[in-house]
């Protein structure tokens, strides 16, 4: 039976996900070896069983990104962070550096929304619709959040890690990346 | 114009030295109260350097400040000793009584009221420094009556109404600090030691002969690394130089240690002995002093011996009448820099800079203090070097063990009746010392300072010496009544807060390993969070760039090693799926208060979950 691969954007770009379409014609070889369950490559968005590895990019910055990462953990086998969001954080985590204030969320919040130059907001209102998650108090990284397998650095990775990454992975072997393909930025 | 005038007036005094800066800013601080940013451009015009090399030096140092202090400061000694013995009570009676925040300066400009690390007086703990003047033995009422006495207008040093044992009632120290001198062995506080023996007998002697009595006697230096001094010695002589010079560590710094004040208060005239010795050995004429800010008081005694010394022929030009033989020894007062304490930092402020390390290779002994060859010791070393001299190799190796001859000074303090200092015989056991000092249901022996090694019980057989547990002689003793982690977590912020910067693993790591543990602490960790901590330790030993650095972590793999029930007994078993740590609730709370509504997901609505179908 063919392996099951679960991939995910919470906290971050999207550029992980372009990155994974780097590997280019490989994406064939990859679908003789296993096939794309819960993930935006193919808009299925709901677990409907167990899956072998999963892909995580981007960390949490939400009550959504949390509930899909510990979806993620119960459903996936190996869970791979990817990207230095999962990872570290990336940009999102900037945020955080608001520590010197009393209410560093609302800061935050007023900050996006309200006092920076160049923000148009005639209503002066902070988006709050019942439908949006409730933002954290802070991000958090993947490995914060649940128990990472692996973390892949990169920003993003390049199709060549996430090609041999993933290839490794589901033959069994992954016992390192050579350091020549791995970078941090 | 004032200020100018006084600040040229102290450049001059130094003659316009920049290697000379910390004397400069010492003369500056104590006039002026602080050194503002006008001072260091005149410093710096004066000393022809930068202005942000003289403000490197002003804000590396805790003893000189760009905010003006008040004309009464007062560093309460926030050592661990002193915590357990009520250091926080102490600093808050004074804070009351004199109506200033810790950390703060009155709005008059009289009193400064600040936490300061060991110094050096864990013995007679809790002790502070008025004004240098140090009081010991403080409790909350007599803090209070000090205060009133301070407010009244009386001066710090008539504080001391009672002053301690021995020379510590000389009149130019009349310090209430006490020796409390438990244990005297033959070589360094035995009753007969002779002010001149050491370097009459080695005078008779070739400068190489004098380095083979060294190496035959087998000592090692007594701050705690144990390279063979003889060795040194011999290093140093024999680099090609023009100049070369021998410099004593006196910048006891490790909590817990207090051996070299007892040593500097009664055995000066043995140390000073020691360096000439040193220097007719290796062919130097200039010695220096590096001592301790927070040993001030001790200054002009030592002046005194100095000048004795240089009167009676023993210091100064044609030594005993030897007329190739001149040396002569200047006291350089450090300012409260912990790291000073590692050689080649304080070889760096000796030079007038930040107290920053050098990179190893080269060795001081190679190319040290001005890129000359250098011997640093520890005041302890050179005054063994002296008792040698006096009675011979074969006399100091006699004692001790087979790699670790002689004996060492132990400064004990903490959870025993009998603290103080301690001359004993290497090769001695931990549990025969902690019989010796009289502690009780011990749980932790902190070997070596905070970057030394924690004893717990089941290595209680373990031995003082080079070869098993190496230290410089600080020795704390903890009881079964104190937090193991609280102590490590002492030490990390201890270690963050004399981090001098320079290197990424210990300014970073250090604060990475301290919050890792308060995560322990807080019973939030689990078994990765261990592994965490080994491996970060790990890569701190292994890239710090100096002593401190490599150290700092050894608190946290011990007490996993010797503890490990502690931090198991923090571990908490989580079904939630979240890891260790994470509090999605908390994580919430504020979110909820700004957005006025409950969570979608993690809020159950009529009692049951509501889910996003994930």
């Amino acid at each position: 039976m063919k392996k099951k691969i679960a991939t995910v954007s919470l906290a971050g770009c999207f550029g992980c996900h372009m990155s994974l379409l780097d590997i280019d014609e490989r994406i064939l070889e990859l679908l003789k070896l296993a096939e794309f369950e819960r993930s935006p490559v193919n808009d299925i968005k709901k677990f409907r069983g167990r899956c072998d590895v999963g892909l995580v990019e981007g960390g949490c910055c939400n009550e959504e990104n949390v509930h899909t990462l510990l979806s993620f953990r119960q459903n996936c086998d190996v869970l791979v962070g990817v990207g230095q969001c999962a990872v570290m954080g990336g940009l999102p985590v900037m945020r955080n550096a608001i520590m010197h204030s009393d209410e560093p969320l609302k800061d935050c919040l007023e900050t996006a929304y309200l006092n920076s130059p160049y923000v148009y907001n005639p209503t002066n209102d902070i988006p709050n619709d019942p439908a949006l998650p409730l933002i954290l108090d802070k991000v958090y990284t993947c490995s914060e959040v649940v128990k990472m397998d692996y973390l892949i650095p990169g920003c993003p990775p390049t199709g060549d890690v996430l090609w041999q990454t993933l290839t490794a992975l589901l033959g069994g072997n992954l016992a390192g990346l050579p350091k020549d393909i791995v970078k941090f930025d | 114009m004032e200020t100018e005038a006084l600040v040229r007036q102290a450049c001059k005094k130094f003659e316009n030295d920049k290697g000379r800066m910390m004397d400069v800013l010492w003369e500056l601080q104590n006039t002026l109260g602080c050194i503002d940013d006008h001072s260091m451009e005149i410093v710096a015009r004066e000393l022809k350097t930068s202005r942000v090399a003289v403000e490197g030096v002003v804000t590396f140092y805790s003893f000189f400040s760009r905010e003006q202090k008040g004309k009464i400061i007062l560093r309460v000694c926030d050592d661990i000793i002193d915590r357990h013995a009520g250091s926080e009570k102490i600093a808050s009676a004074f804070s009351e009584e004199l109506g200033v925040p810790i950390g703060g300066t009155s709005s008059d400009k009289t009193f400064s009221l600040e936490y300061t690390p060991c110094i050096g007086m864990s013995d007679q703990a809790p002790s502070a420094l008025i004004n240098g003047v140090p009081i010991t033995n403080l409790t909350p009422e007599s803090a209070r009556d000090t205060a009133k006495e301070l407010i009244k207008g009386v001066c710090p040093s008539s504080l001391v109404k009672k002053t301690g044992d021995g020379n510590n009632s000389h009149e130019l120290i009349k310090s209430m600090v006490n020796n409390n001198i438990q244990k005297r062995g033959e070589v360094l506080l035995s009753t007969d030691v002779s002010k001149s023996a050491g370097l009459d007998a080695a005078l008779k002697l070739s400068s190489p002969d004098v380095i083979k009595e060294i190496i035959d006697s087998g000592l090692r230096g007594r701050g705690g690394a144990g390279f063979p001094t003889g060795e040194k010695f011999r290093l140093a002589r024999n680099t090609n130089s023009d100049k070369r010079y021998v410099i004593c560590n006196a910048d006891e710094g490790e909590p817990g240690t207090f051996k070299d004040r007892v040593l500097l208060t009664e055995r000066a005239d043995l140390l000073f002995d020691g360096m000439t010795i040193a220097a007719h050995a290796i062919g130097s004429n200039a010695g220096i002093v590096y001592l301790r800010g927070e040993y001030a008081y001790l200054l002009p005694y030592l002046e005194s011996v100095l000048a004795e010394r240089r009167s009676a022929g023993l210091l100064g030009k044609s030594i005993r009448r030897k007329k190739d033989f001149d040396f002569d020894i200047r006291i350089q007062l450090g300012a409260g820099a912990y790291i000073c304490g590692e050689e080649s930092a304080l070889i760096s402020s000796l030079e007038g800079l930040r107290g920053e390390p050098k990179n190893r290779p080269p060795f001081p002994v190679e190319k040290g203090y001005m890129g000359k060859p250098t011997v640093v010791n520890n005041v302890e070393t050179f005054c063994c070097v002296a008792r040698i001299m006096e009675n011979g190799a074969a006399w100091f190796s006699a004692i001790g063990t087979k790699a670790s001859k002689g004996t060492k000074l132990l400064s004990i303090c903490g959870d025993c009746t009998k603290p103080g200092v301690y001359e004993v015989p290497y090769g001695l056991t931990v549990s025969e010392l902690l019989v010796m000092v009289g502690a009780h249901d011990t749980t932790i022996v902190q070997v070596g300072g905070a970057g030394g090694v924690m004893v717990g019980k089941s290595s209680f057989g373990r031995k003082i010496c080079v070869s098993d547990l190496a230290t410089g002689g600080a020795i704390m003793v903890f009881g079964a009544n104190r937090n193991v982690l609280g102590i490590v977590d002492y030490f990390l912020e201890f270690f963050s807060e004399e981090s001098c910067g320079y290197c990424t693993p210990c300014r970073v790591g250090v604060i990475f390993l301290r919050e890792r543990i308060k995560k322990v602490m807080q019973g939030l960790a689990d078994k990765a969070d261990l592994g965490y901590l080994r491996d970060l330790s790990k890569t701190i030993k292994m890239t710090s760039r100096c002593g401190l650095g490599s150290s700092a972590p050894n608190c946290v793999i011990n007490s996993i090693d010797e503890f490990p029930l502690v931090y198991s007994s923090h571990m908490r078993e989580k079904s939630d799926g979240f890891a260790a740590g994470f509090d999605i609730q908390k994580a919430l709370d504020e979110s909820r208060r700004i957005a006025k509504r409950t969570s979608m997901i993690y809020d159950p609505v009529y009692g049951e979950e509501r889910g996003l179908g994930e």
